[in-house]
């Protein structure tokens, strides 16, 4: 096992189907870019992880300039984004979103259609692990991303490990590819 | 209630007809009892026979499964892969998979009840007489609710709780044969079969309950039972310390009668942990709680028993290790878990002691409780006097252990909460143990992080080294259980609860496997308090809730009053004691509703699920026992919400609140199909915070039948609390307004707004007199 496939959690190995890791953070960066209707998916966790900008609630703002991107908010979390100003995340807990997202008759949380990116950050390693194993198996269509600063094998796509001040970079990258093409 | 087998035999029979031989006669069973009320359509329910009521509640949660393992491994086919849409060799796909792993941790919890149960009936039976009156509640008519609603009758005596005991092992073998390859495939059956072994489970609770509360004098449902102590701190180490872990508190109890019959309890220290503590306190509050089931490892480690005590249930299956590591025996006191001792129960005490005393054996299996007290005591305090004053564990200087800490990570990535463990050992390294100390109050003692260190490095003892102060000082009281809820008490909440005007009744359970240390269940737990609802608590979570001091030094035991009432905290006691809180549920259906109880689960379960706003919470949910109890609730009715660890029991019941058709009822008024809106909206639910369980559990408590008076009520609590939490008002207003008497006075305008943006209707949802069974509609139009 490379240190790039190096799990969050020693134990949480997943089965046969694994994620594919962005060699760099710019080839994720490309990957939500390209994406028509990415939703961002922004855990209790956020609050807890530092990013250049702030933490990873105020990278997540920055992202919202980029008017296609969709921002979902799970426990408590959209308090935060109100606090700081973004009005416009929505709300709804982790596993609720996960069943929704694997009903492929669920347009979205404007009803405009079925999201093409779902990209999960800041969350408990475990809580992603298997919310994106409700998701690997039973919306297997779905272009899962995760961020986390660990691989996570259930995703379609992870970062994979990486040291921090790395990490923080990739996050970089891809907050500023999507605020440049608001 | 008197079920007798008639059996006859006669050798040689002459008779008008002829003459027999060898003539056998046996009449299944003769009953024989007083309870007037007639048997219901459903006493002593098989494996199917409440599954369309299943079906029904899973019709509107329907599962969203999350595996764990995308392989099946149970067969010689091999590992089958199942990701997705694939299907192993005997055909299972995915989700069946995943619904037979549930239903399959159900039943082991389950079972584990009920070899509790068992064990404990058996020996009652022997020492006390099945004729003991089984006279287990003040106040109370009602006793064994479960029984008589799941069973169809009335026990009277502890013998009579045999006939349900049997009944829950036979039917738990009938599920447990149904998760053999080849044989279930449906995800949706699985899941009623997980429900039936969660109905089981609270008959084999109440069966291991009443019996220990009837033979061993336990508080009977007594709102004043004693404070007891509970914490690290309590325990004097100087004295010899003897320590009980697990469930079954009858090897405890011979302790606790040894103890007093010598009179030896100002002599030896008796401290207990898990929910035998929370029993030997209802036997005898001189007996002390060490604390949950996290507290095990480090109150070993340390040193500070004389004598490890293990009887059944949450016990660390490494405790022959763990107590060869600061030198002490081990005596076992359960068949079932043996620990690979040898078997000292019919041998001389005195050469027992002897051998445990001097180590020539690192324990003893003594299976006949009545036999562990003597031993026990004797064995704890020849420890004491041989350790002399080394008993406690010298790890060396912190900051020369922690100098060896390669790190490397694994000790954080074996963290099931991935503690800072790491960086605290940096710091160490150069003196500073306050991030080490801090770990303490998070730190749940799975002690994964040890055994993932390549350096062997003590990080349990080394934390709790750097929290030493706050460990001795950790003293507090705690209610001792009191076991059932009366009927008197009911009757006074009963109209109230189901009116919505008591808000809820919520049931804060469960083990310790907490994401963000103990403190957050005492603060869901006062939350609600301040709120007045009823809050009820057992188990782990009971002694979380005591570990909490306030700036006045008060913890809530202290703060509020005990009463089964409004903003009362009634401890019930350790896990055998849930089925009080469930059972709660069914007498407000019979005594206040006047519902008939008598093998008749689905009215009671339709008329919870619909009027009763109860919710039980298990924040640090850990065991398969956990799993069983939550079982139990679904098929009751009642919601269920666990913490982030939560999750990886793998599968949720949501309900999809937009979708109008999944929030029908009928009106047993007139057989009209009514929408109600989604009240409750899950079944079971993973909260990530408890800020997010928190506002959940003030929204799940609404139910159709709420007044305009109770639905305004609940809805003040919601409101305030997502706006509190959330930053605003809640957007599913709309559903659950049904008319303009159910807006909080004080937030009308607000509220108003809200239901505009919303396009409400008044009177789109509602209020009838609901039910999903179609036969308790009294008339059609």
């Amino acid at each position: 096992m490379s240190a790039k496939t190096r799990l969050g959690q020693t134990a949480e190995i997943a089965g046969p189907t694994n994620a594919n890791i962005f060699p760099n953070g710019n080839v994720a960066a490309s990957l939500i870019s390209k994406a028509k209707r990415p939703l961002l998916v922004v855990g209790s966790h956020s609050v807890k992880v530092q990013t250049n900008d702030g933490d990873l609630i105020d990278s997540t703002i920055r992202a919202m300039k980029n008017s296609k991107v969709a921002v979902v908010a799970t426990a408590h979390m959209v308090g935060e984004f109100k606090k700081r100003g973004a009005d416009q995340a929505n709300s709804l807990s982790l596993f609720v979103l996960g069943k929704y997202l694997s009903d492929p008759e669920w347009m979205g949380f404007d009803g405009k259609g079925p999201y093409d990116a779902v990209v999960f950050m800041g969350f408990a390693y475990y809580m992603e692990w298997l919310v994106e194993s409700g998701l690997k198996n039973f919306a297997m269509s779905l272009r899962t991303i995760s961020l986390d600063r660990n691989y996570q094998p259930n995703a379609k796509w992870s970062l994979g490990w990486m040291p921090e001040p790395d990490w923080k970079e990739s996050i970089e990258i891809i907050v500023s590819r999507l605020e440049e093409e608001a | 209630m008197s079920k007798k087998e008639l059996n006859i035999k006669i050798d040689e029979l002459d008779s008008a007809i002829g003459t027999f031989k060898g003539l056998q006669i046996q009449i299944g069973r003769m009953v024989d009892e007083e309870w007037e009320e007639p048997m219901g359509p459903t006493p002593f329910p098989a494996v199917a026979t409440l599954r369309n009521w299943d079906r029904k509640l899973l019709e509107k949660y329907k599962p969203f499964y999350m595996p764990f393992c995308d392989l099946c491994c149970l067969c010689t086919f091999g590992k089958c892969d199942l990701t997705g849409d694939k299907r192993g060799a005997c055909g299972i796909d995915q989700q069946g998979q995943q619904s037979r792993i549930v239903m399959l941790a159900c039943c082991i919890g389950s079972a584990t009840h009920a070899a509790h149960a068992r064990h404990m009936l058996d020996h009652l039976i022997e020492e006390y007489g099945s004729d003991t009156k089984l006279d287990v509640v003040l106040n109370t008519k009602l006793e064994a609710p479960h029984i008589r609603l799941v069973c169809g009758y009335k026990p009277k005596t502890i013998g009579d709780l045999e006939e349900a005991l049997d009944y829950v092992e036979k039917e738990l073998v009938q599920l447990v044969a149904a998760a053999h390859t080849g044989q279930e495939g449906d995800n949706i059956d699985f899941e009623s079969k997980a429900w039936h072994a969660g109905m089981l489970d609270h008959v084999a609770l109440e069966i291991g309950d009443i019996s220990q509360i009837a033979a061993l004098g336990l508080p009977p449902g007594d709102p004043e039972a004693p404070m007891a102590e509970i914490g690290y701190g309590t325990i004097d180490a100087e004295k010899p310390v003897i320590m009980c872990i697990g469930h079954n508190v009858l090897p405890s109890v011979d302790i606790i009668d040894y103890l007093m019959e010598k009179d030896l309890f100002d002599e030896v220290e008796l401290g207990g942990l898990c929910c035998t503590a929370h029993d030997m306190s209802r036997y005898n509050d001189r007996s002390k709680i060490v604390g949950p089931i996290s507290w095990q490892l480090k109150f070993i480690k340390a040193g500070i028993p004389d004598l490890i005590v293990v009887d059944e249930q949450c016990i660390r299956t490494d405790v022959m290790v763990q107590a060869a590591g600061v030198g002490v025996p081990v005596i076992a006191a359960s068949e079932k878990s043996c620990l690979g001792l040898p078997d000292r129960t019919h041998d001389d005490v005195d050469k027992v002691v002897d051998d445990l005393v001097s180590g020539r054996e690192p324990g003893a299996l003594i299976i006949e409780p009545r036999k562990v007290g003597e031993i026990a005591v004797k064995v704890a305090m020849g420890v004491r006097r041989k350790r002399g004053n080394n008993k406690k564990i010298e790890i060396g200087e912190l900051s020369e252990i922690a100098a060896t800490c390669r790190e490397c990570l694994e000790c954080v990535r074996a963290c099931p909460n991935n503690l800072p463990i790491m960086k605290a050992m940096i710091e160490a390294k150069e003196g500073e143990y306050s991030a080490l100390g801090e770990l303490n109050e998070l730190c749940v003692g799975c002690g994964r992080c040890e055994s993932a260190c390549p350096e062997q490095i003590p990080i349990i003892s080394m934390i709790s080294e750097a929290a030493q102060d706050d460990l001795l000082n950790e003293s507090f009281p705690i209610r001792v259980g009191r076991g059932a809820i009366q009927d008197v008490e009911i009757r006074e909440v009963g109209q109230p609860i189901v009116f919505g005007e008591i808000p809820g009744v919520v049931a804060m359970v469960g083990c310790s496997n907490y994401p963000a240390g103990y403190e957050d269940v005492a603060d869901i737990t006062e939350e609600f308090l301040k709120r007045r609802f009823i809050v009820a608590a057992s188990g782990c979570s009971a002694m979380n809730i005591a570990m909490t001091k306030d700036e006045d030094g008060q913890n809530l035991y202290e703060k509020y009053p005990s009463h089964f009432d409004a903003g009362g905290l009634v401890n019930v006691g350790s896990c055998v004691s849930n089925s009080h809180i469930t059972g709660a549920a069914i007498k407000i259906a019979n005594i206040f509703a006047k519902r008939p109880l008598r093998g008749n689960y689905e009215e009671i379960a339709d008329y919870i699920y619909n009027r009763v706003g109860a919710v039980g919470v298990a924040w640090g949910a850990m065991s398969q026992k956990a799993a069983a109890i939550a079982a139990g609730c679904w098929r009751l009715g009642i919601p269920v919400v666990v913490g982030p660890h939560g999750s990886k029991y793998r599968r949720m019941l949501l309900g999809d609140k937009d979708n109008e058709e999944n929030w029908k009822v009928l009106n047993a008024r007139d057989g009209e199909t009514v929408y109600v809106g989604p009240a409750p909206e899950h079944m079971f639910y993973a909260a990530e915070t408890k800020e997010e369980a928190i506002v959940l559990i003030s929204k799940l408590v609404m139910r159709p039948n709420d007044t305009n008076k109770g639905r305004a009520v609940k809805l003040t609590h919601y409101i305030d609390l997502h706006k509190r939490h959330y930053g605003g008002m809640p957007d599913d207003l709309h559903l659950y307004v049904r008319r303009k008497q159910d807006i909080p006075f004080t937030m009308r305008d607000e509220v108003m707004t809200a239901l505009e943006e919303k396009n409400w209707v008044e009177d789109h949802i509602g209020s009838p007199d609901p039910t999903l069974l179609d036969r308790m509609v009294r008339r059609r139009d």
